[in-house]
């Protein structure tokens, strides 16, 4: 296992290029946009805005009245804003502006977080007591301020709360502030770690998480699909926690890292510029370089190489830093991209060395199915509601998302128990055990069994001529009764005499399968058998009796034959007034058959009353 | 409910006699060809003090009579031979291997005026070729369980070693014979299962295989509840005597402990933190006594190549038993057995207590047990399934029955009419006291219903089975 394939984060592979910062070349990002301003003398040869995408691209001049200091645009590239003093925006669209509302506090800083329009103030002395305003539809609402917990209080009073140490961001779809409180050798705290306080949109701030960062040095924070990531500048590596990742060991929600600590994926950069030879290889780029500024949720800029990336989470290394299944299994569920790395560790405890032990691929089981059950739930009620009218019910009920966490029967079939049923080398004991294994966690959370892994079941056992195995599962209602398994056993008769029995008594439970039990019934000449089943279910008036009387001539038996003639004759009576069949019932043959045996004078004549 | 049968009640001084057993031998005619030396065949006799001369004579008796019938038939030789005082059973399990069994008829004695002795009436009628010629059979399979074949003792250590084997194991097995108990059931020899939801049953699957993996000496593993069989990964044949084993004889000799009553509760052992009552019913009764043996019973079952030797632990927790069979060339030792006991006791313990709570819940569902109108006994060939309301739980020494042996007969002579033909068949029999006797043949199963209604007519009866068969075999299929 080479150290290349441990890494769990990368740099996206396509970043965001832009002029590099330099004397003559200022860079500004703006969070709500994503966009990068690269600003020539002070834009008098040149602005070029970088966005995510391409739309979001301009290049513009302006003339240079200054240094400037920041700038952005509305969104939609609509308006410009320039900031060339401390005290005055520039707009160079001629616009006017209303002041809406106002609140006078003192402020030492701000952070705004552009995902959920909050914008967070530091006041008081120390600048601990954060007060949060949430913009929404043009208002602006006061929320309730809250106290950031400080290591030390100093003595006197001075600012002790920076804004580098803060950071707000919306992880699981809540919004969270992120506090990296640094160790002091005066408090009682070894190393540093990273506070989260929810700030829910109504009600209380409230301090929710502690992760334990377990060393000191300067930290930057990201978060990438719901995860916090804390780079750690010195030891150039980073960690990554998932709040919703229980830690038995520990108080609740103080969080140790999921993983060990890893650096960045080895990034290369192909030399810029025109003067670019083609030969020349791609020179790696310095991770954690001092250079770096990092933007929330995922974004990390170099100014001096004129990069933004896209900070990503790779799962398929962290498959095997994770020793415990059921807590992978854990994590990788709530990942975005987790699909085929969850089915590619199901086919791992399966399959090969690292093959886990029942208990283990009952827990994984278990787990995959709590999610698949929950969605199935959701769609149900969807369904339900929709079934009900929009109109009902107090909000009209959006479909639930299928994220890739749901795995299915027919993912489980398609991608790793097909394929690990037929491996040669895993014994079959092992392999009926996990199917039911399966089985029983399916059962478990009430999800209804797919027809295709009771036919995989069937196929194990009948490969291995373990037909009492499967006998004894019919025997439970293990393997629910379907038609087409139904079916599946008459096709083993005649390998396993007793299939009959267990075809005919699933057709029978399944009360809707009366038409196969007459035929089963015909093909194994018990023509009195059938005719006795159709007319105990009330269904003999409509069989037809061609099917009947050519299987009783089929059997040689003339008695037979007469018996079951007659029978259809006195239906006939019954129904009709009269002994004789109709043309369409095409029984003529067997009505010239039947006077054959036993003369003209033995058919029934019409009754006269 | 016992009820008296009117010849009993007619002639209160008549003494009846159930029938016993006679004597019960095992001869190779191969084994003394030649005049003089005919001793030699005679494997095992029971009763062992009879004089040598006449074991010869009988045993000579039923060499001639087999020889004989085979001129008329050489496939099928003579099966019994009924006699006015006794009925013999012929049974050649393995070439040249013959069982014989013999059975005196049940007879009634009816007392003399006059101080004359006795009159003895002889009821040769009474008993019937398939319940015996089964009990033969069961015989065989029994010691073939626990010895393997005649075959094998011959190869192993030749007549010595098997007229041992033979006389170890018929010298016991005989005493538990309870010939005057013997019934339709015999004939069927088959296996109770215990009614359980899809849910549980899935669990205890998991229970087995998990088992299985960690402790992966197991070979084998069946799983009983309340006597009942649940799981079997043995053979159907093999389960078979297996479970009549289990729950003819070892499971009653245990049972008094735990019917002891409920407020002297077992002690409860303590593996890890988990509070379990599994203990083992066969090999070491105490881990803990340091002079334990780590001895379990072997048993013989079907391989692919012929039979496998394994051990037989079985393993119980309250109500559920586990049976695990291990491949005897292996050696138990303390370790295991503490191993097994640790990590199946607290397992078992709490299955046993879902299961419990699950079958509670299921009678709770369908209502308060009524004593129902009928009795009936059911048997299904194909997986062995039998029901009877007819038989009182089995002890260890008799199989009580709640209906009049005479019924039985009759249940007995349908069986004997059904078995053959290969059709579906139906029998209505009035018998002579208020009962309606009824047996159904659909496919591979067979019903046989007891009615007591006074005045019925044939209507009535029919109907009341149809209604039977609705309620209780509706989720099979079943010919009406």
């Amino acid at each position: 296992m080479g150290e290349e394939k441990s890494h769990y984060l990368e740099l996206s592979e396509n970043p965001v290029q832009f002029e590099h910062a330099s004397s003559v070349n200022n860079v500004f990002f703006d969070e709500a946009n994503k966009q990068v301003f690269a600003v020539r003398s002070g834009g008098a040869t040149g602005v070029v805005v970088k966005g995510p995408d391409d739309k979001s691209s301009v290049a513009f001049r302006m003339d240079d009245k200054g240094e400037v200091k920041c700038i952005k645009f509305s969104i939609g590239n609509k308006i410009l804003a320039v900031q060339r003093t401390s005290k005055s925006v520039v707009f160079p669209d001629k616009r006017s502006l209303k002041l809406l509302k106002n609140q006078s506090i003192n402020v030492n800083w701000y952070q705004y977080c552009p995902e959920t329009a909050v914008i967070l103030l530091s006041t008081t002395v120390q600048g601990n007591i954060l007060q949060p305003f949430a913009f929404r539809n043009g208002t602006m609402s006061k929320m309730s301020k809250f106290e950031i917990e400080l290591p030390v209080i100093p003595k006197p009073a001075k600012l002790s709360l920076s804004e580098r140490d803060i950071a707000m961001a919306t992880i699981y779809g809540q919004l969270y502030v992120m506090y990296l409180k640094h160790h002091s050798r005066t408090a009682n705290s070894p190393s540093a770690e990273v506070v989260l306080y929810h700030l829910p949109r109504e009600g209380a701030c409230k301090k929710s998480h502690v992760l334990k960062l377990n060393t000191t040095g300067k930290f930057a924070l990201n978060i990438v699909d719901n995860l916090v990531v804390v780079h750690h500048q010195s030891s150039q590596t980073s960690l990554i926690f998932d709040i919703k990742l229980k830690e038995p060991d520990c108080a609740v929600n103080t969080h140790q890292p999921v993983l060990p600590a890893r650096s960045i994926h080895p990034y290369r950069m192909p030399l810029a510029g025109p003067a670019v030879v083609p030969s020349q290889p791609p020179v790696p780029c310095q991770l954690y370089s001092s250079s770096w500024s990092v933007f929330q949720p995922d974004i990390i800029i170099s100014a001096s190489e004129g990069y933004l990336w896209y900070l990503q989470v790779k799962l398929h290394p962290t498959v095997n830093l994770l020793q415990d299944k059921g807590k992978l299994m854990d994590f990788l569920l709530r990942r975005r991209d987790c699909k085929m790395v969850i089915l590619s560790v199901c086919s791992q405890i399966l399959e090969g060395g690292d093959k886990g032990s029942l208990p283990v691929v009952a827990t994984v089981f278990d787990k995959l199915n709590q999610v698949y059950k929950e969605y199935l739930e959701a769609e149900q009620s969807y369904t339900v509601a929709m079934e009900s009218g929009p109109s009902r019910g107090s909000a009209a009920q959006k479909r639930p998302v299928r994220t890739q966490a749901v795995i299915d029967q027919s993912d489980m079939y398609t991608h790793v128990l097909s394929s690990f049923t037929e491996r040669k080398e895993v014994s079959h004991k092992f392999v009926i055990a996990v199917l039911m294994e399966y089985i029983r966690s399916l059962n478990q959370h009430q999800i209804t069994v797919q027809h295709y892994l009771y036919e995989l079941v069937i196929k194990t056992l009948v490969q291995h001529n373990l037909f009492y195995m499967l006998h004894q599962f019919l025997q439970y209602h293990v393997l629910s009764d379907s038609k087409p398994l139904a079916c599946l056993l008459l096709s083993l008769e005649s390998t396993y005499p007793p299939a009959h029995q267990l075809s005919l008594d699933m057709l029978k439970r399944l009360s809707t399968a009366n038409d196969e039990i007459v035929e089963v019934l015909l093909s194994k000449q018990q023509v009195l058998g059938a005719l006795r089943f159709i007319r105990s279910v009330g269904g003999h008036d409509n069989v037809s009796a061609r099917k009947f009387l050519d299987a009783a001539r089929q059997t040689g038996d003339q008695m037979l034959f007469y018996t079951v003639f007659r029978s259809f004759q006195q239906r006939n009576q019954r129904l009709r007034g009269s002994p004789a069949f109709n043309p369409g019932e095409h029984c003529e043959e067997h009505v010239v058959h039947f006077k054959q045996l036993f003369g003209e004078q033995a058919l029934m004549k019409p009754s006269t009353v | 409910m016992l009820m008296i049968s009117p010849r009993m009640a007619s002639a209160m001084q008549e003494k009846q006699y159930t029938p016993s057993l006679l004597s019960f031998f095992i001869y190779n005619p191969t084994f003394g060809p030649r005049e003089g030396e005919e001793e030699k065949k005679i494997l095992f006799y029971h009763p062992s003090d009879i004089e040598k001369n006449e074991k010869i004579r009988n045993v000579g008796l039923c060499e001639a009579i087999v020889q004989f019938t085979r001129t008329f038939c050489p496939t099928k030789p003579a099966k019994s031979l009924h006699t006015q005082k006794n009925r013999q059973f012929f049974f050649e399990p393995e070439d040249n291997f013959w069982i014989v069994m013999v059975v005196r008829n049940p007879m009634i004695e009816k007392p003399n005026k006059d101080g004359k002795p006795p009159t003895i009436e002889y009821q040769e009628e009474e008993i019937l070729d398939t319940v015996y010629g089964a009990v033969v059979r069961q015989c065989y399979s029994m010691y073939k369980l626990f010895n393997g074949t005649f075959g094998r003792a011959m190869e192993a250590g030749g007549v010595e070693l098997l007229t041992q084997k033979l006389e170890k194991f018929f010298y016991r097995y005989l005493q538990t014979l309870h010939l005057q108990s013997c019934d339709l059931l015999d004939v069927f020899g088959g296996i109770s299962f215990f009614p359980l939801d899809k849910m549980t049953y899935l669990k205890i699957q998991s229970f087995v295989n998990r088992v299985e993996e960690s402790l992966s000496l197991i070979k084998y593993t069946a799983f009983l509840y309340n006597d009942q069989l649940i799981w079997s990964g043995l053979e159907q044949d093999d389960m078979r005597i297996l479970y009549k084993y289990l729950t003819t004889s070892l499971f009653p000799r245990h049972s008094e402990p735990e019917l002891a009553g409920r407020d002297s509760p077992l002690r409860p052992e303590v593996a890890g933190n988990l509070l379990h009552y599994g203990r083992f019913l066969t090999g070491p009764t105490n881990l803990k006594d340091p002079e334990a043996k780590f001895r379990f019973p072997k048993i013989f079952v079907t391989a692919e190549d012929g039979y496998e030797e394994l051990h037989l632990i079985v393993y119980k927790a309250m109500s559920a038993a586990a049976c695990f069979m291990i491949s005897a060339s292996v050696e138990l030792t303390r370790d295991f057995c503490e191993q097994l006991d640790g990590l199946v006791g607290p397992q078992l313990t709490l299955l046993a207590s879902d299961i419990c709570e699950q079958f509670t819940i299921n009678r709770r569902i369908s209502g308060p047990e009524k004593e129902p109108q009928f009795k009936f006994i059911y048997f299904n060939h194909m997986n062995l399934a039998e029901k009877s309301t007819i038989h009182m739980r089995k002890t260890a020494s008799v199989c009580l029955t709640s209906v009049h042996p005479d019924l039985m007969k009759i249940l007995g002579d349908i069986n004997c009419d059904f078995a053959r033909v290969d059709e579906d068949e139906e029998i209505i029999v009035k018998a002579m006291t208020d009962y309606w006797v009824v047996g159904k043949k659909s496919d591979q199963r067979e019903l046989y219903v007891i009615l007591n209604q006074k005045n019925a007519n044939l209507i009535e009866v029919n109907e009341e089975v149809k209604r039977l068969c609705a309620t209780q075999f509706n989720n099979i299929f079943f010919l009406d």
